[in-house]
């Protein structure tokens, strides 16, 4: 056996076998399962050694041959492999909770399927080629058949697919670079290129419309999985351009160009989180404001960029998830508007926990003392001091609109006219994913320190970054 | 000596399709001009690729276009409203159309000094292609206009990609992507269907 079958393979079959299942539940269960197994498995079975279990000797290979070319998942790969899957488990088995496991569990076990592929695939640069394909299955995911697509579906489809071309061109100038390292046009050519192309994919200010409209179309959970999972894995690809060519990695100027990105989405996405009445934009703006924090991570010294931004990734993901199931409960209050600050007045004494998931998740976001965003901004925003005091102080700005937008998302939640009485309209599976989301974000925040055996081990994927 | 002609005739096949693709606001000339576009392509990636490939990128490109078309004639009930204002109207697009061939006119040379090599058709039409693409994009926001667009920035930049890269997973991966769109798109004019009946 070996890693991509399991690892990319066994998802997109079992992914697309599960179409076949017309229960959520049982749907919810096999997804979930498939990837906590997927998790497991990375956790426990080391890559290309062997394990005996009696007499029976089981070894993962770590690469297998696909038209030509290579799927490596390497041992130092595991860690992320269980970040993923795991991270997926808890979307899987809140899908059914978020009433989308039809749309959720299917699709996104090929997506993430796909996904990996393009952290496996060598040469790297034909990842961009598998991130457009999973943009690609992912569409019906977000625009189900019986709902007319909107605005911001096309413009996602359309950003995503101009992205590929330019990374793709650009990392075939880079390679002209590395032959001819003092030809100055080819690189800024290719740097120009490879930026480009990562502002699409990355939804980097100011090309990020699409995701607060996508906010309002479609099913926030839906949205939140692609959220999380996309830029996640685009930074990563990112790293490793960052980690294949050294004057790209010590280019001041392209660290410069990184940080005023990050910090301009960051500075954007907080104000404009600040301003908002629909909780579905503003969690789309957070977002925005949490690409930032990468693109700002990856800009530090070499030495901590690599460590803060996979810091960030848990806390991301738990937010995100946390975020985007409390508004899918949230959802199925039946108003005219739903998710509008005018139509939620008061549901915090009807959805208590939905409610206190949408805050926390904000605060989380904000990087509130003892929430899981915590620890990484505090290191984030110190690495930034560093750098630039004027930048540390925009930074605040950032996460002060962030904050603003979270009480203001407080203050609706909890106003109400009259005096009605605490009562939760949440079912079971609901309050128990809520339940350990919401654990999981004190956890994450109280002791970072958890995640350290996985976390240490997760720059190990690059050879020169955070070296 | 034939072939660089036959070359140049396909960028010129090229400019009357996308061309056309802008022009014509009726989906069946859209699929012919589509269809006729990949001719161009596939002899295009030909010049860098063996036959075969080149021939999967023409099927892929085909099977994206039938799909379209079978869609379409399944849903177009109603004409595409008429545009009231100049700047969105034929003569926009004629004059876009004529920037982007003097644009590609005045890059090509550039490009192949930067990168020898390519030929000179292949850069005109891969630039040809990426340009009108681009400006299907820009100027209209109707799903069947946007997916074309997308197909034919895919292709210009496929032709060109052709010449770089060789590998057999790009062309398979690429010719999944290009069927992708097709589908993806025939996905999103079927879901965008019922609203258009009823406008």
């Amino acid at each position: 056996m070996s890693a991509p079958l399991l690892w990319v393979i066994a998802p997109i079959v079992i992914g697309g076998l599960t179409f076949l299942i017309r229960r959520a539940r049982t749907l919810t269960i096999v997804g979930g399962v498939t990837s906590l197994l997927l998790a497991g498995i990375g956790f426990i079975v080391p890559i290309d050694e062997a394990l005996r279990l009696g007499p029976v000797s089981l070894k993962i290979a770590s690469s297998a041959f696909l038209l030509g070319r290579s799927l490596v998942l390497n041992p130092s790969n595991t860690p992320l492999l269980v970040i993923l899957y795991g991270m997926c488990t808890l979307w899987f088995f809140g899908a059914e909770a978020a009433g989308v496991a039809h749309r959720l569990v299917s699709f996104g076990l090929i997506i993430t399927g796909l996904l990996v592929a393009s952290i496996a695939v060598q040469p790297f640069l034909f990842a961009g080629l598998l991130i457009e394909i999973a943009v690609l299955v992912s569409i019906p995911m977000i625009s189900p058949s019986n709902q007319t697509p909107g605005r911001g579906v096309v413009r996602f489809l359309i950003y995503q697919t101009l992205g590929m071309p330019f990374i793709l061109f650009a990392g075939w100038l880079l390679a002209g670079v590395e032959a001819s390292p003092g030809d100055l046009a080819l690189t800024i050519q290719s740097t120009a290129m490879l930026g480009l192309g990562f502002a699409f994919l990355l939804a980097v200010f100011p090309l990020y419309n699409w995701i607060p409209q996508l906010m309002e179309e479609s099913s926030p959970y839906v949205v939140g999985f692609l959220l999380w999972l996309l830029p996640t894995i685009a930074s990563i690809y990112g790293m490793g351009f960052l980690d294949r060519y050294a004057w790209l990695r010590t280019s001041p100027e392209l660290l410069a160009g990184l940080r005023i990105t990050g910090l301009l989405m960051v500075v954007t996405g907080g104000l404009w989180a600040a301003f908002q009445r629909h909780t579905g934009r503003l969690m789309a703006y957070t977002a925005i404001a949490e690409t930032g924090f990468i693109l700002i991570a990856l800009s530090l010294a070499p030495a901590k960029s690599t460590d803060i931004t996979f810091l960030l990734i848990p806390a991301r993901g738990l937010s995100i998830a946390i975020w985007a199931l409390s508004l899918s409960i949230l959802k199925f209050e039946p108003n005219d508007k739903p998710l509008s600050f005018a139509t939620m007045q008061g549901l915090a004494r009807v959805y208590p926990l939905a409610s206190a998931g949408l805050i926390l998740a904000a605060l989380s976001t904000a990087g509130f003392p003892l929430l899981a965003g915590f620890p990484p901004r505090l290191a984030l925003w110190e690495g930034l001091a560093q750098q630039s005091l004027g930048m540390a102080i925009w930074f605040l700005i950032g996460l002060l609109g962030l904050l603003t937008g979270a009480v203001r998302m407080l203050a609706v939640l909890v106003m109400n006219k009259e005096e009605t009485a605490w009562i939760s309209k949440e079912t079971w599976t609901q309050r128990g994913m809520l339940g350990v989301g919401l654990i999981g974000l004190f956890i994450l925040g109280l002791f970072p320190q958890v995640l350290r055996p996985i976390l240490e081990k997760l720059p190990l994927i690059f050879q020169h970054l955070g070296r | 000596m034939i072939a660089t002609i036959i070359s140049w005739l396909a960028v010129v096949l090229l400019l009357i399709a996308s061309s056309g693709l802008l022009l014509s606001r009726d989906w069946h000339w859209d699929i012919g001009f589509l269809a006729a576009q990949y001719v161009g392509v596939f002899w295009l990636v030909a010049q860098h690729w063996p036959l075969g490939m080149a021939a999967a990128k023409l099927v892929t490109g085909w099977m994206a276009t039938a799909a379209l078309g079978m869609t379409l004639s399944n849903i177009s009930t109603l004409k595409e409203p008429a545009e009231q204002f100049w700047p969105q109207g034929r003569v926009f697009r004629l004059f876009m159309v004529g920037m982007v061939a003097v644009l590609t006119a005045s890059a090509t040379p550039h490009i192949e000094t930067s990168v020898p090599g390519i030929g000179l058709p292949v850069i005109a039409g891969a630039v040809l292609l990426i340009g009108t693409g681009l400006l299907h994009l820009a100027t209209d926001s109707h799903l069947e206009r946007v997916v074309i667009g997308l197909l034919t920035v895919m292709a210009g930049f496929e032709i060109i990609y052709a010449a770089l890269e060789g590998s057999i997973l790009v062309a398979a991966l690429l010719s999944v992507v290009n069927l992708g769109l097709g589908l993806v798109g025939a996905y999103l004019l079927i879901s965008a269907a019922p609203q258009e009946k009823s406008a």
